[in-house]
């Protein structure tokens, strides 16, 4: 830290990163704003042509199952997804520790704590899977809506394509992160960091896992809550 | 960029991504609490409540995704230059967010106005089919809204 004390005032004169930043983690943080903008133009776009609707299906309805619900049994409202929820935070913890782990060249810690972001990110995924084949079987899919709206009238299929491509494409990105960070996991016993010197590499993929969990946090609030 | 690398930092940097977490629960179980409220309380509340208790819901999903990006995704611990680089070009979102909610409220407006079609329909009640018993799901929501009509 010895040339951050000195030459605070001098960041723009050259020969070092303005950002006090390796370049692959500045290049992850920039693809990650162009995410961001991506999903925002999801979302907003969501927001618009609900805001242009006269009604809207009520999400407690529609989002009231879980696995092994006997049928007739009361709606259940928010349990199935909040536990959703709570894995994907657990995840994104143990994915911190991980990234830690890894300032530390704690091997077996980054081992461990990518172990359990797997694990966790799968159990994700599954319930993901859970809840479109059970929406599927509903009759819920790109172009159906089988629910009416909250205040009892007909229902256009807005509703269930926005649900479908964005809780997809967020999907896609919790896969592509368990990917990623299965990768991370097979570099890591392969000793390639520690050959490497340092463990970069996992920060920049703990940078996009939270991006995921970033990303949940609006779409939880925005289509299971609002 | 040499952090200094000994167990008490370690010990420090582990400590807080603890409290990040106890917070980010702690924010997502009141989100819970405030969406089981207005799901058991819906009358009562009335549409001004249920208004308020969504905005509600909205600032603690920013407060949310502030402690992540912030603690977990490392930004606050950077220098001023990288926390700006990102921040700044964000702020559209205040511009994306305003303009197009805006539009959206006015192109409703506009069609309850000039399409008394769709105005009429406010009005029109309709029964949801029930999917497990019905064999063709492929017709869509449609036509089985056209055969509760005629029921």
């Amino acid at each position: 830290m010895s040339t951050t004390a000195v030459h605070n005032t001098k960041w723009w004169s050259g020969g070092k990163s303005p950002f006090n930043l390796e370049y692959g983690k500045v290049m992850m943080w920039y693809f990650l704003m162009s995410d961001a903008f991506t999903f925002g133009a999801f979302l907003i776009s969501y927001g618009t042509i609900r805001f242009s609707t006269n009604g809207w299906p009520d999400p407690n309805h529609v989002f009231s199952s879980y696995p092994f619900k006997v049928a007739g049994s009361a709606p259940a409202p928010l349990v199935f997804v909040s536990i959703m929820t709570f894995i994907l935070i657990v995840s994104s913890v143990t994915m911190v520790l991980a990234v830690q782990a890894g300032h530390h060249k704690d091997k077996k810690g980054v081992v461990n704590n990518l172990i359990l972001t797997i694990l966790f990110g799968s159990m994700f995924l599954g319930c993901q899977a859970w809840e479109w084949m059970h929406l599927h079987a509903e009759g819920a899919w790109w172009g159906l809506n089988p629910f009416i709206n909250a205040d009892g009238t007909h229902a256009t299929t807005n509703f269930t394509n926005y649900f479908f491509t964005i809780t997809g494409f967020h999907g896609f990105h919790v896969f592509s992160g368990v990917v990623i960070n299965i990768i991370m996991l097979i570099m890591t016993l392969n000793d390639t960091f520690e050959k490497k010197g340092h463990y970069l590499m996992i920060e920049k993929a703990g940078l996009y896992w939270h991006f995921v969990d970033l990303v949940w946090v609006f779409v939880f609030a925005l289509f299971y809550l609002v | 960029m040499e952090h200094t690398l000994n167990a008490e930092t370690y010990k420090a940097a582990k400590k807080e991504v603890w409290k990040i977490t106890w917070i980010l629960s702690i924010l997502t179980i009141v989100e819970l609490c405030l969406g089981f409220w207005m799901y058991f309380s819906k009358q009562s509340l009335g549409p001004s409540g249920i208004l308020f208790i969504k905005g509600v819901i909205l600032i603690l999903m920013l407060v949310k995704a502030f402690y992540i990006v912030a603690y977990f995704m490392h930004l606050k611990h950077e220098i001023k230059n990288m926390i700006m680089t990102i921040v700044v070009p964000l702020s559209l979102f205040i511009w994306f967010i305003t303009s197009f909610l805006y539009e959206g409220n006015s192109y409703s407006n506009l069609r309850n106005r000039y399409d008394k079609h769709l105005h009429e329909q406010i009005n029109v009640k309709v029964q949801e089919a029930h999917h497990a018993e019905e064999g063709e799901k492929s017709e869509g929501a449609k036509e089985e809204h056209k055969a509760e009509e005629h029921k």
